[in-house]
């Protein structure tokens, strides 16, 4: 009998990382820091959970803290949102370059100017290309489960993971939750066993200049320069779909749930109309799905569970040959378009009948997205495709004249 | 398969793991080992050249010995020298 409790999307999480028992937490703990990040320093004071939790000046120290941790061999956890995010940046490609098996919880919020503490994914998104695995939960239950399964992508592959979850519409709204057992939760992830720990009987030196050409080292064996190192990593995070798929389906086997690896569908199968999103929006759309179809309207949604690596092959299968493509985003890439939708249409490149893609830029800074606007977003997209417009994008609910 | 244990950038502590970084110097330390303190005394006396040096190619020795393979020519060692036994000369000549 599984042990359900109602909480919120951060309490999800903070059981789902004591769960897992991480040897170091760092943290920072002030706005726009969640809960989560409290309850864990709750649990280390009440001697629930043994971890060394460092409580440190800012996010860049954060995360600094859990690579030098992770480099002795140690299982680490951090949590950010927003502009500690971005204030986390440099170490993000440091982490991910220095192949660490670094989980971090990232609480989507919006990112400032102007200042916002609501929900976008614009955060996680402006950290796309920094080398690490993106996770999106579309729930509560996702959340700890997905924080689980992080650990055993990021030990296996040796590339740090970051979970995302929609600020407040997950993470402060509390929903029920199966709390998986600890003995069974340590079945599924054993021990981590660190590639070459920085430890004193091998004095190592981590990361020093990289030459763009290959060296000889000091007993002549011929090393990897700078961009070797770049391929390895590329290599590593692409090769991970099969593992982020394995580790879903072996998640399955243990618990009951799988998540549908890197991405997720909803009455896709007979849908003409595909919506395309990713976290809490996807959960929505699905709401707005069931009300388009009793209106006779053949509508399916599409989910990235895992933006990076990004599941093209999965994309492919699941959109070719639709009527119609809608993407609901909350991230924007400035000078160009919405956040993904664009690498959804470079993902469908070359596939005979190309369907017609359309995207709406919603519930930027927390702006609130409900189905039945979802379901009036696609009503007046396929009449714009049906005019013979092939791409098209809208701001929900956003009208400035 | 075997896991790769080189994942990331990592170098060990010996001489020559950063290449000959002697060739980057443009200024060559040389040392009058008459005014040298524990040249001169033949024991272990100053060697604030050996405990200054960011390099670690000064040797403890006597005379004293600077590993010129490495030497990037930073000149702490001739700052630092009491008696001044060190001098800083340039690689190539003034006249070329």
């Amino acid at each position: 009998m599984d042990n359900v409790k109602i909480m919120t999307g951060n309490e999800a999480a903070a059981v789902g990382v004591k769960l897992v028992a991480p040897h170091v937490i760092a943290a920072y703990p002030i706005t726009p820091q969640t809960k989560l990040a409290e309850m864990l320093a709750e649990y280390v004071e009440n001697g629930v959970l043994a971890s060394e939790y460092v409580r440190v000046e800012s996010e860049h120290s954060s995360l600094t803290v859990c690579i030098a941790a992770s480099a002795v061999g140690a299982r680490v956890f951090t949590a950010t949102s927003s502009n500690g995010l971005l204030y986390m940046h440099e170490q993000l490609h440091w982490a991910a370059g220095s192949r660490v098996p670094v989980v971090m919880c990232c609480v989507n919020r919006g990112v400032g100017a102007p200042w916002s503490i609501f929900n976008d994914q614009q955060d996680s998104f402006s950290q796309r290309d920094t080398g690490w695995i993106q996770l999106y939960c579309r729930n509560n239950q996702e959340i700890i489960d997905t924080v689980i399964q992080a650990y055993r992508i990021a030990e296996q592959v040796y590339v740090p993971v970051m979970v995302c979850y929609d600020g407040f519409i997950l993470s402060h709204t509390k929903m029920p939750v199966a709390i998986p057992a600890e003995e069974e939760v340590s079945r599924y992830l054993p021990p981590l066993t660190p590639v070459r720990p920085l430890v004193p009987e091998d004095p190592i030196t981590i990361n020093p200049v990289f030459f763009p050409w290959r060296r000889d080292n000091a007993e002549g064996v011929s090393c990897d320069g700078y961009m070797d190192m770049r391929l390895k990593l590329a290599k590593a995070i692409n090769d991970a779909r099969e593992t982020i798929r394995e580790a879903d389906r072996e998640f399955g086997e243990c618990f009951n749930r799988t998540y549908g690896g890197l991405v997720w569908d909803y009455r896709n199968d007979d849908a003409a109309i595909t919506l395309v999103s990713m976290g809490s929006l996807a959960s929505e759309a699905t709401v707005a799905v069931d009300m388009l179809r009793e209106k006779g309207v053949p509508a399916g949604v599409v989910a990235l569970r895992s933006y990076r690596p990004f599941p093209k092959d999965e994309l492919r299968a699941l959109l070719g040959g639709k009527s119609a493509i809608i993407v609901f985003e909350k991230c924007m890439s400035y000078g160009n378009g919405g956040g993904f939708s664009s690498e959804i249409k470079t993902a469908l490149y070359g596939m005979p009948d190309v369907p017609p893609c359309h995207n709406v830029i919603a519930g930027l800074g927390g702006r609130n997205v409900t189905p039945s606007e979802i379901a009036d977003a696609v009503m007046s997209a396929r009449g714009a495709i049906d005019d013979g417009h092939f791409e098209e994008t809208y701001w929900l609910g956003c009208d400035t004249d | 398969m075997t896991q790769d244990t080189n994942l990331f950038g990592i170098c060990t502590p010996a001489p020559g793991e950063a290449g000959n970084t002697g060739d980057w110097r443009d200024r060559r330390p040389v040392i009058d080992h008459t005014k040298c303190i524990p040249s001169v005394k033949e024991k272990e006396a100053c060697f604030l050249c050996w405990l200054y040096c960011p390099e670690g190619i000064i040797g403890m020795s006597f005379p004293v010995t600077i590993d010129l393979d490495y030497c990037k020519g930073c000149g702490i060692c001739a700052e630092e020298c009491p008696p001044n036994a060190i001098t800083m000369v340039n690689e190539v000549s003034d006249n070329g």
